[in-house]
């Protein structure tokens, strides 16, 4: 018996010794990664707004600018469904229109457009997720989320302020890209940059060039997509960005598109 | 450059390894080992910061991995050069600006007291034919100004938008207050708006079933902008919201008809006459406008299914063009009219379904034999809409007036009236295509009538040069096989526009 507690007492001296310590955790896994960063890019708080100054850069090097203010509520604990409200302040053709989306996954956003002039409500056909959004060169579903359950992940790569995951979408035919890849950051799970190949050439990419911590957030501040075939590229800037300040679900219905919510969007 | 590799063995392999180093080499276990290079913590907790030499390290500094976790691919990179793949951390996200919380320093806006918008419109047009009935080919030729305001306090904004016109073909100068109107929100579930203001429901596109708002086919036909297809109302318009039926009613104390076709610009088919006929005669009304004797009243009732909406309509008031004929003096008039409504519109398959029936009780003529006033009608449209290809959107839809006491009329027909068919039918189809960063916008919007044998063609150019310069071109293509039918009629008004607006 005696003997028994000793070898027992040195197991656990080993254990304990061996236990690892605070930091020496195991890596997160793909599926860990991926979630966090969906989290962080598309459902921080339980709601938010921010004011996005749109410049569009042409071929030639023109510009044009778009602004506007989004307003966005998480509609479900599991990070998917989702409500958007787009005002636009700028150019003054687009000025008071107001653009709604219901975020689903698994089946086809709903989409609303209001006309200021013709107070007209219209729902619209919405299946094709990468079209441009306004004319720019970010796409629908750059602005709502892209469904994790479309790829298949993979983590080629960890470096020292970065995991660099593969994604392979399940479905080719319903992509223009062969795959994506991502540069996570790794402390706040940031995409910091992300890059669209075809046929082994990158053709597109996203990157993040500013980051704010806001309301304990880390948010990105400024994001610049450029399409390297067109040779066009977006750059937005959020400004006035906040979170979790109690928007209602009403807000995203008929009755405020026609009547824009002038407390939210000053 | 991705690299392939089973970094996940390796670096689990390369953590038991370091921990038996550390257990053995460290005796005390007092303080956290330093982060080894190439690991962070997966939760976001706040990360105590990297001893110096680590913050920011480039991979030039990475100690190079032991010997047979190095991939064979990849030399080890020289000290000094950074891998140009690995994006540089943006500011922001270097470790020591994690902790600290972004003061984002607002400038606070010196507001203007109030915001001026609007936009330069010049725009002309004109018949592609000559019309025998008008003097003049020029169907459109002004220069619009538009300027629009508004101004907010807590729970009341008001709007203003007027366009000064001054119009060439009708050679005179107008004022045409599009909008002054007052928005009050008395408590949470009620909004109220009073005043001039333009009003749509209902679930068409380029037709009407259950909004009774005034039209402006005027502007229609001849070339303005589209949102010039709705005429303002004077109105109060109030709401009750609410979770299980959304109430609206809109309430105008005098008859607000269309903007209907008169002949002043565009030739019409006078039964009188037997023929179409311009501005020689035109169409002289007796309109109802008796302040609240002759008001009208429109109704909406709707509410969200999922993300479908069903509403149901009702209206009381007057025919808004004119639907009846007065012989002493022999004017046009605006027979007394109850509507009664219902639709559906959602998400069908890939695209956006749309069904919407009503009911035109003409309350003067229920029995049908008035051959001067309209008879009562039954209507429905059923639409669809959805992306065919990329940039490229198609909208259809079937569209049916159906006459009641169809008898009646027939017996009752002056001799010199063409009958109607009982039922007419019209097909809608619109095709819209985006191009150029979607500053080139190339549309068309059709309707043809197979039991009419006429048809109305609106092909579009529009093109943003800039920001603030938009360019828009089109055509109104009338084609018919008599001169009797709804489209038909307008034949030789078939005309061609261009216009060109600075907005601000």
């Amino acid at each position: 018996m005696k003997l028994f507690s000793v070898i027992a007492l040195l197991f656990l001296a080993v254990t304990v010794l061996w236990t690892p310590m605070g930091h020496t955790e195991e890596a997160p896994t793909v599926d860990e990664i991926i979630t966090k960063t969906n989290q962080t890019a598309y459902y921080q708080g339980q709601d938010g707004r921010a004011q996005v100054k749109m410049t569009i850069t042409d071929q030639q090097g023109n510009t044009r600018e778009r602004e506007f203010v989004i307003l966005r509520k998480n509609m479900d604990d599991k990070n998917e469904e989702q409500h958007f409200y787009v005002y636009f302040k700028n150019p003054a053709d687009v000025r008071e229109m107001v653009f709604m989306v219901w975020k689903h996954v698994g089946k086809d956003d709903d989409r609303w457009m209001y006309l200021p002039a013709l107070d007209v409500v219209r729902q619209i056909a919405s299946s094709d997720k990468r079209t441009s959004f306004v004319g720019s060169t970010f796409f629908y579903e750059d602005v709502s989320g892209r469904s994790l359950l479309e790829d298949t992940h993979e983590l080629v790569e960890t470096t020292d302020n970065y995991y660099v995951i593969k994604n392979t979408p399940k479905n080719p035919a319903t992509v223009e890209f062969d795959s994506f890849t991502m540069h996570i950051h790794k402390t706040t799970f940031i995409p910091v940059k992300v890059e669209y190949e075809k046929g082994g050439k990158v053709y597109r990419t996203v990157e993040a060039r500013k980051v704010d911590t806001i309301s304990g957030f880390p948010t990105v501040t400024q994001s610049s997509m450029k399409d390297l075939n067109l040779g066009t590229e977006t750059t937005l800037d959020y400004e006035k960005v906040e979170y979790n300040i109690g928007i209602p679900e009403n807000i995203f219905t008929e009755r405020f598109m026609r009547r824009a919510p002038r407390q939210y969007l000053e | 450059m991705t690299v392939k590799s089973d970094l996940i063995t390796g670096i689990t392999w390369f953590t038991a390894l370091f921990m038996v180093v550390a257990v053995l080499c460290t005796p005390v276990f007092s303080e956290e080992p330093a982060l080894p290079e190439g690991l962070a913590p997966a939760s976001s907790a706040a990360e105590p910061p990297l001893p110096a030499g680590l913050e920011d390290a480039p991979p030039a500094t990475e100690p190079p991995l032991p010997q047979g976790l190095e991939t064979p691919s990849e030399p080890a990179l020289p000290e000094g050069l950074e891998s140009s793949s690995e994006p540089a951390l943006p500011p922001g996200l270097k470790s020591s600006d994690l902790l600290s919380e972004t003061t984002v320093e607002s400038v606070p806006a010196r507001k203007p007291p109030f915001e001026l918008h609007g936009f330069w419109d010049i725009r002309a047009g004109t018949r592609v034919q000559s019309d025998p009935a008008q003097s003049k080919d020029a169907t459109l030729g002004e220069s619009r100004l538009q300027l629009k305001t508004d101004k907010g306090w807590d729970k009341v904004f008001v709007e203003f938008t007027a366009d000064g016109v001054f119009d060439a073909v009708n050679e005179r100068a107008k004022l045409d207050i599009r909008q002054w109107r007052l928005t009050w929100t008395p408590v949470d579930a009620l909004d109220i708006r009073i005043g001039r203001q333009v009003l749509t429901w209902g679930t068409g596109d380029m037709l009407f079933i259950n909004d009774l708002f005034p039209k402006d086919w005027v502007s229609f036909f001849s070339g303005r902008n589209e949102e010039y297809l709705k005429a303002p109302s004077n109105a109060v318009r109030a709401g009750w919201f609410n979770d299980w039926m959304n109430v609206e009613v809109a309430w105008s104390p005098r008859f607000d008809s269309d903007r209907h076709i008169t002949g002043k610009r565009f030739s019409y088919y006078s039964p009188i006459h037997g023929t179409t006929v311009g501005s020689d005669n035109q169409v002289r009304v007796n309109k109802p406008d008796d302040f609240f004797k002759d008001d009208e009243i429109a109704l909406r009732l709707y509410r969200s299914i999922g993300s479908a909406q069903l509403a149901f309509y009702g209206y009381s008031g007057y025919w808004k063009s004119p639907g009846g004929m007065q012989i002493f003096p022999f004017r046009s008039v605006f027979p007394k009219l109850r509507a009664y409504g219902a639709s559906l519109q959602g998400a069908l398959g890939r695209g956006v379904g749309s069904i919407e029936i009503g009911y035109y009780d003409s309350r003067e003529d229920r029995g049908g034999r008035k051959a001067l006033i309209n008879n009562s009608e039954f209507r429905v449209l059923l639409g669809y809409e959805r992306e065919i290809a990329k940039e490229l959107t198609l909208g259809l839809q079937y569209y049916l007036e159906h006459m009641m006491q169809y008898g009646a009329y027939r017996d009752t027909l002056p001799f010199f009236m063409t009958a109607r068919d009982r039922d007419r039918h019209v097909l809608t189809m619109r095709l819209t295509k985006l191009l150029m960063n979607q500053n080139l916008i190339l549309s068309f919007f059709g309707y043809f009538s197979p039991s009419d044998a006429d048809a109305y063609l609106r092909p579009g150019i529009t093109y943003k040069i800039s920001d603030t310069i938009t360019l828009e071109t089109g055509g109104n293509i009338f084609l018919g096989n008599s001169r009797t039918s709804f489209f038909g009629q307008f034949q030789d008004n078939t005309n061609v526009y261009a216009g060109l607006r600075f907005s601000f």
